[in-house]
């Protein structure tokens, strides 16, 4: 228990960000250098398909950030444990940009793809709602002067928008959508290539490392508010 | 083992998500014709009267069957059971083809016959390189 005191965090969490950097660097170039370069274009899409090695890593970090977010509010309403609180907080940000990132890119391939920037459809709207429950949350964190009221206030936040998250994940399979189905599956077989399926896996990576990366930023910038006390505002 | 008051708050979670995830459901069962992006030829066919507002129609663009003159494009979009006639002017997106699918925006004519305003090409969720997509087209 000793081992997670702040200060042990602090010193771990600032240790690891130098290494974290170099590894997400690293694999940042392999990744695009296969996604660029390496990897073949598409037989219906052309090259427009290497949009989905930034579009597709950005969506499922997204989702994945808020999951854990929520899991951690419920935890952190529940227990108040204040360790919970600060990560749930540090790993905010990056998600919202990743959902943006989302967005954006699924835009710019829509236009040559489907014909349109933007669609109404259930994916692509959910999509936008995670992104609004994303930005309440970031919101309600300055909002709030109260601590025990901003904890409350953004875990409910959270909880509340976990359940748009299996609604973005199923929309595609629940009703017809522009969007197209899931590409990737687990369970069953997945219908893309494995060329493609090799830069989407590295991408990946490199995403999760650099999200890691700026949530370890934030989480120093936390703790470092509590240690001088005066800048404390949780 | 755990005070009251985290008991308290355990049930207050799980009377909350409950609620809220069984008004969603409501909700969206309720709206389900809305949340839709797109009717199919066969739920076209089954309407009970003609609308006049915009809808959406998807499917597959049957094989052989676009037909450009002039400035109109004709073709016919399948989902294997019905099928519907389009006709539209105007752009084209560059994935529209046959075989591939289609979402068309306008409005019926008649159960048969359908007048787009708008074409949009809609991508499966196939990802491959053309020489494997030869490949299996030879098979």
């Amino acid at each position: 228990m000793k081992f997670f005191n702040q200060n042990n965090l602090f010193n771990l969490s600032f240790r690891s960000q130098k290494i974290i950097l170099i590894f997400f660097l690293l694999i940042l170039s392999i990744g695009l250098f296969e996604a660029l370069v390496l990897s073949p274009e598409d037989y219906l899409q052309g090259h427009a398909v290497r949009i989905m090695y930034v579009h597709v890593p950005s969506a499922w970090i997204s989702l994945g950030i808020f999951s854990l977010i929520a899991l951690l509010s419920v935890l952190v309403f529940i227990f108040k444990n204040k360790n919970f609180i600060l990560i749930a907080k540090s790993l905010a940000p990056s998600g919202f940009i990743f959902n943006i990132i989302a967005l954006v890119t699924g835009s710019i391939w829509g236009k040559p793809t489907w014909g349109t920037w933007w669609a109404w459809d259930a994916r692509i709207t959910s999509m936008l709602i995670l992104a609004l429950f994303y930005l309440m949350y970031l919101i309600a964190w300055r909002m709030f002067e109260n601590k025990n009221y901003v904890l409350k206030v953004t875990s409910l936040i959270a909880i509340f928008g976990v359940i748009n998250v299996p609604i973005v994940k199923f929309s595609v399979d629940w009703w017809s959508t522009l969007h197209q189905a899931s590409s990737v599956n687990l369970i069953s077989k997945s219908t893309i290539h494995p060329s493609m399926l090799i830069p989407l896996s590295i991408m990946t990576a490199a995403f999760v490392l650099f999200s890691l990366l700026i949530f370890l930023m934030k989480y120093n910038t936390e703790l470092i508010k509590i240690k001088n006390k005066g800048l404390d505002r949780l | 083992m755990y005070g009251r008051k985290v008991k308290l708050r355990i049930l207050f979670l799980i009377v909350l998500l409950s609620s809220i995830i069984l008004t969603i459901f409501l909700v969206l069962k309720s709206l389900e014709e809305n949340v839709v992006y797109f009717l199919s030829p066969t739920e076209v066919k089954n309407l009970n009267e003609l609308t006049q507002d915009k809808i959406r129609i998807g499917g597959m663009v049957k094989k052989d069957s676009i037909n450009i003159n002039s400035d109109k494009i004709n073709f016919i979009i399948t989902d294997f059971n019905n099928e519907i006639n389009v006709v539209y002017s105007g752009l084209i997106p560059n994935l529209f083809q046959e075989s591939k699918g289609v979402v068309a925006e306008g409005f019926l004519k008649d159960k048969n016959y359908f007048n787009a305003e708008k074409i949009l090409a809609k991508h499966d969720e196939n990802y491959m390189p053309p020489n494997i997509k030869e490949q299996i087209g030879e098979k």
